[in-house]
């Protein structure tokens, strides 16, 4: 027992995690007929709290409150694999990121996420805000425009073999590449 | 009435509206015509509960491991999405090729997504956002989960971002 925990506790692999997460899709087909999906949440969330009068947000959102289930789940989950199946080493990263983190004071690799940027002190600087604040506002902003995310898209879209989602998955890429390659140095250096 | 006539497969006029609005996105319908009581969603928070594991225990949701897909400085998230899209589609086209049915014996459906400019727009500032925050919809509720109080700003910043889309949605390029 302790021994499965010690190797439950190690960083999964690619191999094992991609293909679980793959899974998910038949699994979510067969339990109840639904398309896999995330960033829907986001949207049901608005019909359930502040739908204000806006048609696109005019829909019986309780009968997609399985997604809602879906990511408490999800957020469950990580409270078990932190806290139970903890990690006890830094977390590994590439040399050549280290290095680029370590210009701009970046050098805490204790939790998944730099602590040294998502604080709630760092929320007041520019750069903490702008990751946080505005990140977050592309993410439902964008994912919502794009119709999914990389779960709807890329996973789900892919898998059934989409056309409109491959587009979305090579702009999701495009996007990504762009700000981290070139908007994030500017950016993290502030 | 146009429209309506498309969804005649359903019953009732209030449905069609309904699926109509969710159709928008086709990752939003929900086919199941079946009512159950409310615990049996619960299933679903078991599937999520995996699904959580999985995210951190794979360092899906950390930021540096997104940092490095962007900057190709390793495999591991190309390895991720890759193999999760090979095991996705060949359950696919299992589900098709067997006609199989759902564990209340309806036929499994699935939903065509329509081309629209917004996969262009929307994708490319979702993946800003993806860069930035390094995470997706999914991630986020797992960076909490993890011990990232902070996140629950970008979090509630996505809901908003939500919203803002569907204040615009008629103006904007679609």
């Amino acid at each position: 027992m302790q021994e499965l925990l010690m190797f439950l506790s190690q960083p999964w692999p690619w191999y094992v995690a991609g293909p679980l997460i793959g899974l998910t899709v038949p699994i979510l087909l067969f339990i109840g007929n639904k398309s896999f999906g995330i960033s829907s949440s986001l949207r049901h969330i608005c019909a359930a709290c502040m739908p204000a009068k806006l048609p696109f947000f005019n829909y019986d959102w309780k009968k997609e409150v399985w997604n809602l289930f879906f990511v408490a789940g999800i957020f469950v989950g990580a409270i078990i694999a932190t806290f139970l199946l903890s990690n006890p080493n830094p977390i590994t990263v590439a040399p050549a990121l280290q290095a680029e983190l370590a210009q701009y004071g970046i050098s805490n690799y204790t939790n998944l996420l730099p602590l040294d940027l998502f604080n709630w002190q760092s929320l007041l600087t520019l750069r903490g805000f702008i990751l946080t604040v505005v990140g977050g506002f592309l993410v439902g902003f964008g994912t919502r425009y794009a119709g999914g995310c990389t779960s709807g898209h890329a996973i789900m879209g892919l898998s059934t073999l989409q056309i409109p989602s491959l587009i979305a998955t090579i702009c999701f890429m495009v996007g990504g590449f762009i700000a981290a390659n070139f908007l994030l140095p500017f950016i993290l250096s502030f | 009435m146009q429209q309506q006539q498309t969804f005649a497969a359903h019953s009732t006029t209030e449905a069609d509206i309904d699926t109509d609005i969710r159709l928008l996105d086709s990752v939003c319908v929900n086919e199941s015509h079946l009512t159950h009581p409310w615990w049996h969603n619960l299933k679903y928070s078991l599937i999520g509960i995996a699904f959580g594991i999985v995210f951190v225990k794979a360092e899906i949701v950390s930021w540096f491991r997104i940092q490095e897909m962007f900057r190709l400085q390793s495999f591991h998230m190309y390895g991720v999405i890759g193999s999760a899209v090979v095991v996705g589609m060949l359950s696919v086209a299992l589900i098709k090729m067997f006609r199989l049915k759902t564990i209340y014996g309806e036929p499994i459906t699935l939903h065509p997504k329509t081309f629209n400019k917004g996969q262009i727009f929307g994708g490319l500032l979702f993946g800003i956002g993806w860069a930035f925050t390094g995470a997706c919809p999914g991630p986020l509720f797992a960076q909490i989960g993890a011990g990232a109080t902070v996140v629950l700003i970008t979090l509630l910043s996505a809901i908003a971002g939500t919203w803002v889309y569907g204040y615009l949605r008629d103006k904007l390029p679609h």
